[in-house]
């Protein structure tokens, strides 16, 4: 059995019986796609407790200055960040329509899935460019050019009333009750504290970013490798794999919407 | 061994529910419930992520050993949000709305 003829022989006879793709420390295909899909899970809850930290701090600093986060949040658009939500999910659907192809062995449909998902993406990326750009042009990036002014500024104490900085906000009866409510900071607080949430804003979004970058790059080479006819429906793990990857990075723009865009609205 | 070929209508219809719930999340936003509205927005943003994880990511057709892992990432995640929350909530040093106290 340790003889190396005997092993060249078996493993001679294992590729003219086994699918190409599969890789030698592997029995079966079907073991090496569930030591893949395992892999890439456990890689994705890395990226989720990654992620997880940055919810955490939010959840923390919106607790603390929750005033301060609802004027913030009010100063971005709901139109792109609703229609970036619309092109994110659109562009998940497209993904799983490329993985599907791939699975029945569409060659040119999964292509031009993945395509359309790499556009969608670029969309997506584009109009971020849209909403970052209008956040230079206010000052709103958290720095030395930082100058928050508020949009109501009738709703902001005036510059002597003492307030507390934090642990306002939801426990205050008639805090929600009007839309423009008197708000429990003042305009410097305002201007201290509205950067935490621009650097909360800035730091998750671009990293949100960073990720669809990454992907459209992934995604061009998974094109590419279909394109060249490498996947079947025996063999087509890249396309899921890059499909996982996709589709999370679509559940962390579902969570950041709502968190980055609504928090105070009524 | 080719896994699971789900049908285009699922899939379809996936891709709608996401699209109404987008539309419930950004509706319910502009309806004054207080402190509800966050967690109107987290019970609807985690329904849909789960639509997304189950269907979209199938994991729905995986086996157990791989829900299994994906279910002990999440349990970590909540420790870090939950354990992490009350241990700030619980301190006296750092100022708290009295719900959380």
């Amino acid at each position: 059995m340790s003889n190396a003829v005997v092993h060249a022989d078996s493993h001679g006879q294992a590729h003219a019986a086994h699918h190409p793709a599969l890789q030698h420390h592997f029995d079966t295909m079907g073991q090496q796609k569930e030591a893949a899909v395992i892999g890439m899970w456990v890689f994705l809850l890395t990226e989720i407790l990654f992620f997880g930290g940055l919810f955490m701090a939010y959840m923390l600093y919106r607790t603390w200055y929750f005033d301060a986060f609802a004027e913030a949040s009010r100063s971005l658009d709901i139109f792109w960040g609703a229609l970036n939500t619309a092109v994110l999910i659109a562009s998940s659907l497209t993904m799983a329509m490329a993985v599907r192809c791939a699975q029945v062995n569409k060659r040119m449909a999964t292509v031009n899935w993945l395509i359309l998902t790499m556009i969608l993406g670029a969309v997506f990326l584009g109009v971020k460019v849209i909403e970052y750009s209008d956040k230079f042009e206010h000052h709103h990036v958290p720095g030395l050019n930082y100058k928050w002014a508020a949009e109501h500024p009738s709703t902001a104490l005036g510059a002597g009333a003492p307030a507390p900085v934090a642990g306002a906000g939801h426990a205050e009866p008639a805090a929600a009750a009007a839309p423009h409510r008197e708000l429990s900071l003042s305009p410097e607080q305002l201007q201290l504290t509205t950067q935490i949430y621009f650097s909360l804003y800035f730091t998750m979004t671009g990293l949100h970013a960073l990720h669809m970058i990454i992907g459209i790059g992934l995604m061009s080479v998974i094109t590419w490798m279909a394109w060249k006819g490498k996947f079947d429906a025996e063999y087509y793990t890249p396309v899921e794999m890059s499909g996982l990857y996709w589709h999370f990075v679509d559940i962390v723009w579902i969570f950041l919407f709502p968190l980055l865009y609504l928090v105070e609205r009524p | 061994m080719s896994g699971h070929v789900s049908p285009v209508s699922l899939y379809v219809t996936i891709f709608l529910s996401l699209m109404v719930l987008t539309a419930v999340t950004v509706f319910a936003a502009f309806v004054d419930l207080g402190p509800f509205n966050f967690f109107v927005a987290l019970v609807i943003a985690c329904f849909k992520a789960s639509l997304v994880i189950w269907f979209f990511m199938h994991l729905k057709y995986q086996s157990a050993l791989t829900k299994l892992t994906v279910a002990t990432g999440l349990f970590f995640l909540m420790i870090l949000l939950t354990l992490t929350m009350v241990d700030y909530s619980s301190k006296g040093f750092t100022p708290m709305p009295s719900i959380l106290q």
